[in-house]
């Protein structure tokens, strides 16, 4: 066993001191969570560990020997390894699965035959069933991930940090994660889980480590704390109840999808929301949700079907054309679609609405750009320095807040919220709950996009489970629960093999 | 989160990288004055600086074009063959065709839109790469403005094919154009007209947030594509618009005589990218940019450092101006 401490860790940003004095030690053979809220710094932190940041203050040991991290070079020397969330980013996608594995292992000539033999050998020691000689551009997230795990192994690794590794994967592929970090913490590797979902951190780990505001809370082990706990420290404050209560003032059909079909995945797809409902499409992973969610915007081309607003037929060739009509989508890739993170916080907030302000000519107006963008983050929560603050230094709650934000500028009639929660802390997460609320009061239709089936259940009126791109079923919310998605999600009825779910349990709400 | 008062713990050192991020480019245009001064009195002379501006500005006109080209994260390298084509169709409206400066003038822009929308076209509707379709065009164009021109110079008198003199002379106004004040005040009046499109108007918003994410962009519901094109269309017609001051400068269409001003124009356009340190293509720091490269050459020709030479000191100054914007950008 050897001991990994990190000891009076501080670090500063421009502006934001995201670490204070920090104190984390962790072990190998024994999986750690780190939990925190979003900009709790967690992230930070395990930057530190990973060299990733050098220029922080204190002390990092290993086996109580004190050791200089200050390139992701010193750290990989040491053994430790980081999958990071954007499993993109750390990949190749025109090389193979074995080049992608392998890339450190950077020998003057490449030996083709060794390195595939190399590679499987690795992934067959994972249990893992890819080919090495697949293209990276062609594999699924959790296939990404899968790789960027055998590179680590693949070299001494003593520390593996998992980064969220959860947030994209589906159930199925969950599980298959957790037996390789099980796996791995039997091969004595100190696996490091940083996660947003609890129920996950007590299945599979042994320590938690709690984070706020850059400074630690706790440490303690896992069978000693409770899930209210973790939330209380996490936020500081008791938790109440995390969703707001339904909209029962709910009108006339306000939108209506029939018989849509994309060129892909999304087949006859048949919907209605109603003014002040919120329709939740549930489905696992892959299931088309997100397709799903941009055809509706215009977003992939319509091949078949109609979409009706307001007793009018609408032509959406394009997005643009979508948010003419009222139609919103906060997509589910906030970095990449949803803001524009070298932009100021009012450019973004104002991007979908930039036509209100502006005089004779195109003329921006500045000042009412402002004003409006002040009145979003006041609204909304936002919590950053100022207006002219680029987004890429706000924390992912309230980069989230910023990709709805912009679409309450454009009073649109429909909102589509695509995994809106995504890489959001319970706090934010809250606010956003709150907010998809106010929007079904005020009396929008809404329809929410999410693979967590909890909050499907806890948010929406009613709901369509998806399935490999078509509906299989309509729900209503209050008369089911998340055994009844789960086995429609999953393509119960469709198999024929089981008949209809037997609906005897009574409707669960997780915390 | 206590941002507020966190944002008092902000670094108020002096960090020496940020402040020559910010006013490297203007520092270093400030040092090579006091030294091409302090070698030769009459570099800082009001005719030396007059010929300075006067001769930057077909740079700074077709580097304004890249700049909208970048601003929408694009590239346009046929700029330097669309200025030949202009100045060849130019020069040929007067001479072979006898026409006035108006229609002279137009058919040349008409000429560049087309090239424009034949670039946008390519890149937007059929998703070349735009480094790729306008590294084609630049060929195309190229070829077609040598056809046109039978690959001879076009000037006044010259001999027709037939073996008759031409009789077409070119306009005492469209001389006008390439001579000072005016020249200058072209120069002046693109890169305002371009700054304030880019900065203050909800096009060149759109411009910038299209060149930083354009997923977000289109998922904003901004018509991208709408955009795009007119980027690529300004590109050109503001490479038109330098071949038709290159004429008037010279009055003959030289084979070719738009190529040269390519790389410098890039070079303008990179520059200014971290002049004040905005970061992103704009207006103001790309005629900075091109005064940068128009003093250097003004410079050592003074200090006569042969034309052959030059190019080394023109890429070394550009290394060291990419350097900054992007050794920030890492940071």
């Amino acid at each position: 066993m050897m001991l990994a401490e990190m000891k009076d860790i501080s670090i500063d940003f421009p502006g934001v001191k995201a670490l204070d004095r920090v104190n984390f030690s962790t072990a190998t053979g024994s999986v750690h969570a780190l939990i925190g809220a979003n900009g709790a710094g967690k992230s930070t932190l395990m930057k530190v560990l990973s060299g990733a940041y050098g220029h922080y203050t204190g002390e990092i040991l290993l086996d109580g020997t004190k050791v200089s991290i200050r390139s992701p070079r010193d750290a990989d020397d040491f053994g430790i390894q980081t999958v990071y969330q954007e499993v993109d980013t750390a990949l190749i996608p025109y090389l193979t699965v074995g080049e992608n594995i392998l890339l450190k292992h950077d020998r003057t000539f490449i030996n083709w035959k060794k390195l595939h033999r190399k590679a499987n050998e690795i992934l067959k020691d994972m249990n893992i069933h890819l080919s090495s000689k697949k293209l990276v551009k062609d594999l699924t997230l959790a296939e990404k991930q899968m790789v960027l795990i055998a590179r680590a192994v693949s070299t001494e690794c003593r520390f593996l940090i998992l980064d969220e590794p959860t947030a994209p994967l589906s159930h199925t592929e969950t599980r298959e994660l957790f037996r390789i970090v099980n796996d791995l913490k039997s091969r004595d590797v100190g696996i490091i889980f940083i996660s947003h979902r609890l129920p996950e951190i007590f299945e599979i780990c042994d320590q938690i480590t709690i984070m706020r505001n850059g400074r630690l809370v706790s440490k303690d082990y896992i069978s000693k704390i409770c899930q209210n706990e973790v939330i209380e420290r996490m936020l500081g404050e008791k938790l109440e109840e995390q969703f707001p209560e339904r909209n029962l003032d709910i009108g006339e059909t306000l939108y209506e999808v029939r018989g849509l079909a994309d060129s892909g995945k999304v087949q006859d797809i048949t919907l209605t929301a109603r003014a002040g409902e919120i329709i939740g499409i549930a489905g696992l992973v892959g299931a088309g949700k997100t397709e799903l969610c941009k055809t509706l915007f215009g977003s992939a081309k319509i091949t078949a079907g109609e979409v009706w607003l307001h007793g009018k037929k609408l032509r959406l060739r394009s997005p643009h054309e979508a948010v003419k009509e009222g139609i919103a989508l906060v997509p589910e890739e906030r970095r990449r679609e949803g803001i524009l993170v070298e932009e100021s916080v009012s450019a973004n907030l104002s991007a979908a609405s930039l036509g209100q302000f502006t005089k004779a000519f195109g003329f921006l107006n500045e000042k009412a750009e402002n004003e409006k963008a002040w009145g979003i983050v006041k609204n909304l929560g936002i919590k950053t320095p100022g207006l002219e603050t680029k987004t890429k230094n706000l924390s992912g709650g309230n980069q989230q807040k910023i990709a709805i934000g912009k679409w309450l500028l454009t009073d649109a009639e429909v909102y589509i919220f695509d995994e809106p929660t995504k890489g959001v802390d319970v706090g934010a997460k809250k606010d956003i709950f709150k907010l998809i609320s106010a929007l079904a009061k005020r009396g929008k239709a809404v329809i929410y996009a999410s693979s967590e089936l909890s909050e499907v259940i806890g948010i929406t009126n009613r709901l369509y489970v998806l399935y490999d791109g078509q509906v299989v079923k309509e729900l209503q919310t209050d008369r089911t629960n998340e055994e009844e998605i789960l086995f429609y999600s999953t393509g119960g009825e469709i198999s024929g093999t089981i008949k209809k779910y037997p609906n005897t349990a009574k409707n669960i709400r997780p915390f | 989160m206590e941002l507020s008062k966190n944002t008092q713990t902000q670094q108020r050192t002096f960090d020496l990288f940020d402040f020559l991020y910010k006013y490297g480019t203007i520092l270093t245009i400030l040092i090579l004055i006091a030294v091409f001064a302090a070698s030769n009195p009459a570099f800082i002379q009001g005719s030396n600086v007059i010929n300075i501006l006067r001769s930057i500005s077909i740079v700074t006109i077709i580097a304004i074009g890249i700049t909208i080209s970048l601003s929408v994260n694009g590239f346009d390298l046929s700029v330097g063959s669309v200025a030949s084509l202009s100045n060849a169709i130019v020069i040929s409206m007067f001479v072979w065709f006898s026409q006035n400066t108006v229609i002279a003038i137009i058919s040349a822009l008409a000429a560049s839109l087309i090239v424009g929308l034949l670039n946008s076209f390519m890149i937007v509707k059929m998703k070349i790469p735009d480094m790729l379709m306008t590294l084609a065009t630049m060929f195309i164009i190229q070829g077609i403005a040598l056809t046109y021109t039978k690959g001879a110079t076009i000037s006044q008198n010259m001999v027709m094919p037939d073996g008759t003199f031409s009789e077409g002379i070119i306009s005492q106004t469209f001389k006008k154009i390439g001579q000072v004040p005016w020249i200058i005040v072209i120069m002046v009046i693109a890169v305002v007209l371009v700054h304030i499109f880019l900065t203050y108007t909800k096009h060149g918003r759109y411009m910038y947030v299209i060149g930083g994410n354009i997923e977000a962009a289109k998922l904003s519901g901004i018509p991208v594509n709408k955009y795009k094109i007119l980027a690529y269309v300004l590109s050109a017609i503001f490479a038109s618009i330098g071949g038709i001051v290159l004429a008037s400068r010279v009055m003959t269409a030289e084979i070719n005589a738009g190529s040269p001003y390519l790389m410098d124009s890039v070079a303008a356009a990179f520059i200014g990218f971290s002049v004040l340190g905005s970061g992103k293509p704009n207006a103001i720091g790309t005629f900075v940019g091109a005064v940068l490269i128009g003093i250097l050459q003004n410079g050592l020709v003074m200090m006569s450092v042969p034309y052959y030479s030059m190019d080394i000191v023109k890429g070394t100054v550009l290394a060291f101006a990419l350097g900054l914007t992007y050794y920030k950008q890492k940071h």
